[in-house]
């Protein structure tokens, strides 16, 4: 049963990645438009783009947060006794992203817009930063179970944190820039379409490198995790890296449909595999799944919960999906 | 002091974590308190709104349910990453409490979840889809999120009424949770009461915040049928909901009276166990144990918890606990004035609701008089005194457990000695985004004013090409 909640939680996880990850990606390229001007349309475009679906996105994380402490209640304290720094600035990211978009939507000064879109722009950055090192310290077992904290510093400031932070703001970036050419053709704007394919394989090269120096930090940093990624969970490794080069080839050679889908395999491969590679701990190398489990009261809840969720929420996810795809959810209002 | 390098450059002084972490959780659940009513209620007053214009044709009533909804995804948006900030305070600030006890309490969250996906998924097509969906398939979409509203309001309430009435789950020798009942842990003693009040709560506070806006400017001379509409429709959902309140509060305090005496005690500033209590409006509890000052009501607190008995009644007093499971002399304090104010301020709203019934039923019109809508302007100001007045009690009074007669607040709070800067940090960003906020929506109001009139923004208008998108223009969709 503590096996089956697991899942659901890495599940989530890929989800936020995938999903959430493009949003926060969409805030990168967002903050490097350039000025007022020379921004406008690319930052038209990713409006256009994640104005009717990011708080939905967003919503995994609370998901994420909430199936972590009730079905896992000791990993989930560890976790925010040791880390609080770099959730600290996750949760003040989050709350800066989500209203200075909002609020950029409202205001037409140019003034007002660039000084909440650059609000909106950096906590793009620092909040998939910020969570990617927390991934990293719990893969490096920096966090400690037990009710004891671990250093509030050097878990989250460390080689391996570092890269995964890295590592995180490339992919996403990488991730969105696909997702734009894509909506950039829905929107028929060719110019774009362009101007976010060359970003996507600037982000797809980037993030490869940063994977491949990866593996080294990997290997001294956290030899649990690399042991499982270079054995149990290697066909997923190996899969994460032929989605991620057959993408780069499709946006090289302007392909239409293949890119988004293999970006979607390449990062929820490699999301997966961390979590099949640091299998059976929740924490490696100090709490396992079985120990950190709640009692199967609550896991059967939990699992009835998921069930609702995929007859209630999936649906809805679709519907939204389609309806925005289709250019149904143009904007907000009618004015 | 010792210091802890904060990223070797600034020293952060090692102070006591628990004063300031109750500090911040109280602050950012005072804020998102606030936001939370215009979640759940204001999509409803909206569908009424969105109702009548497209029953009866009326382009007003659409241009008001549009622009809510305009101003809804600007406070829905604050409320959704306010309450994200929760959800890692849970842990950053309570790591103990989540440690031991997540297990139960954490259960009633993992339906909230799925009602706030289907919320932020409905809220969504809602907003966006003004202008490309069928009038009544457009409708319908906004059902979805009147109905997760209440429901995931009421599974947050009822995780918060846990740790009232703590229930269903078995605990071993060392105290820890070994087996939950997640039915009864959703729906524990303290749940439908605390739940009921609160999604009353909603409606009382959405209803009369809304229609205030609209009561000051018609008191401006705005009394056009758009701003009649717009009073009429919140002001009405505020005035059903304020009787019911009434109702419920009152079931919820003879529940606190039977299941919370210490709780109960603090209301009702009762140092020592005795019948024939007084109701003390105002006044305060000394350190020494005595009450000065305020208007006793003779026998009232007794005759309220139970009528069939009369002023016979004996309330338990604080007495009845070891000093160090009650409430501080400060905190009964601030209980008494907060349920003083939550009470009399629900008392006045009440009374200007039946004002307003009383209007309808013999002059078959609102009130029109300045002092009405003087009166109904403040209310929206009021409802939210009320609401955190009502929170308050019901926090504060809990004190000093977390979990009601099992943990101590003191026992549950993280080790992280430097929370009061967070606390620093959460305060100015949360009154930078609270006054952006209020701007943000001022500065939509007024624009709205000088837009006027103009028939390019009555919804589901002209199905032509949409102005001013990128792109949209060359593929005109028929639904």
């Amino acid at each position: 049963m503590s096996t089956a909640i697991a899942v659901v939680l890495f599940l989530a996880v890929t989800a936020y990645a995938v999903f959430g990850g493009a949003d926060f990606g969409a805030g990168f390229w967002d903050l490097v438009a350039g000025g007022a001007e020379r921004g406008e349309r690319p930052r038209d475009v990713i409006d256009h783009s994640i104005g009717p679906v990011w708080e939905a996105n967003h919503v995994w994380l609370i998901f994420i947060f909430v199936v972590l402490w009730t079905g896992f209640p000791e990993a989930y304290a560890s976790i925010t006794l040791t880390l609080y720094v770099p959730l600290s600035l996750a949760a003040f990211g989050i709350v800066l992203r989500g209203s200075s978009f909002a609020f950029r939507k409202t205001v037409f000064k140019v003034r007002d817009r660039r000084n909440f879109g650059a609000a909106f722009a950096i906590s793009s950055v620092i909040v998939p930063y910020c969570l990617a090192t927390v991934a990293g310290a719990i893969a490096s077992g920096r966090v400690p179970a037990g009710g004891q904290a671990g250093d509030p510093w050097t878990s989250w400031i460390n080689p391996l944190s570092i890269l995964a932070g890295v590592l995180a703001v490339t992919v996403v970036a990488y991730l969105a820039a696909v997702y734009l050419v894509w909506d950039s053709r829905r929107l028929h704007d060719p110019a774009m379409v362009s101007y976010f394919r060359r970003r996507a394989i600037g982000a797809a090269v980037a993030a490869g490198v940063v994977a491949f120096i990866g593996i080294f930090v990997l290997r001294a940093q956290a030899r649990y995790v690399f042991d499982g990624m270079t054995a149990r969970a290697l066909p997923l490794v190996i899969l994460s890296a032929l989605c991620g080069t057959a993408s780069l080839v499709l946006l090289v050679r302007d392909a239409r449909r293949g890119p988004r889908l293999l970006a979607i395999g390449a990062v929820a491969s490699i999301v997966i595999g961390w979590g099949v590679a640091q299998w059976d701990y929740m924490l490696p190398t100090s709490l396992t799944v079985a120990d950190a489990a709640a009692p199967t009261g609550t896991l059967q809840t939990l699992l009835a919960a998921t069930i609702l969720f995929v007859l209630v929420v999936v649906p809805g996810f679709v519907l939204l999906y389609t309806l925005d795809q289709k250019s149904l959810l143009p904007g907000e209002g009618v004015d | 002091m010792s210091g802890v390098p904060l990223v070797g450059i600034v020293p952060v002084l090692a102070v006591d974590p628990v004063p300031w972490a109750r500090a911040q959780m109280a602050f950012t659940l005072a804020f998102h308190i606030i936001l939370v009513p215009l979640g759940v209620s204001w999509a409803f007053m909206a569908l009424i709104a969105n109702y009548r214009g497209l029953k009866r044709n009326d382009a007003d009533a659409l241009r008001l349910a549009q622009r809510w909804s305009k101003y809804m995804a600007v406070t829905f948006a604050v409320g959704a990453v306010t309450g994200t900030v929760l959800t890692f305070e849970f842990g950053l600030l309570w790591p103990r409490f989540m440690g031991q006890w997540g297990e139960a309490f954490g259960v009633p969250f993992a339906f909230e979840g799925i009602f706030f996906f289907t919320e932020a998924i409905f809220i969504s097509i809602y907003l966006f889809g003004w202008r490309r969906l069928k009038p009544w398939t457009h409708f319908w979409t906004g059902v979805p999120v009147v109905l997760a509203g209440i429901l995931g309001a009421t599974s947050v309430v009822a995780a918060n009424a846990w740790m009232n009435a703590p229930s269903g789950f078995t605990l071993n020798s060392a105290a820890e949770v070994v087996d939950v009942d997640p039915i009864k842990v959703i729906f524990n003693d303290a749940m439908p009461l605390m739940a009921a009040h609160m999604v009353v709560a909603a409606y009382v506070v959405g209803g009369f915040l809304v229609a205030s806006v609209y009561a000051f400017a018609m008191l401006r001379g705005r009394r056009d049928h758009y701003h009649r509409l717009g009073f009429i429709i919140a002001f009405s959902v505020g005035a059903v909901a304020i009787p019911i309140q009434m109702g419920v509060g009152d079931s919820l305090a003879r529940w606190v009276y039977n299941n919370q005496p210490v709780k109960f005690a603090a209301i009702e500033l009762v140092p020592q166990t005795s019948s024939d209590v007084p109701e003390t409006l105002l006044g305060h509890l000394n350190s020494n144990g005595t009450v000065s000052g305020g208007i006793p009501i003779p026998g009232l607190a007794s005759w309220l918890s139970d009528p069939a008995t009369g002023k016979n009644t004996v309330v338990q007093g604080l007495d009845t606990v070891p000093a160090d499971e009650q409430p501080t002399t400060g905190e009964v304090n601030i209980v008494h004035l907060c349920w003083d104010i939550m009470v009399g301020l629900g008392t006045l709203m009440f009374l200007l609701a039946l004002w307003y019934w009383l209007c309808w039923i013999f002059r078959r019109n609102m009130p029109k008089s300045k002092v009405f809508l003087g009166l109904a302007s403040a209310a929206g100001i009021t409802a939210v005194l009320a609401l955190e007045a009502g929170w308050v009690v019901s926090e504060v009074g809990r004190q000093p457990w977390i979990v009601y007669n099992l943990m101590k607040v003191e026992d549950a709070a993280t080790a992280n000695t430097g929370v009061w800067v967070t606390f620093i940090l959460v305060t100015l960003l949360y009154i930078g985004l609270g006054t952006t906020t209020i701007l943000i929506l001022r500065k939509m109001a007024s624009r709205f004013r000088q837009q006027g009139v103009d028939d390019e923004d009555v919804p589901y208008g002209p199905r032509g090409p949409a102005p001013s998108d990128v792109g949209e223009a060359e593929e005109p969709v028929t639904v």
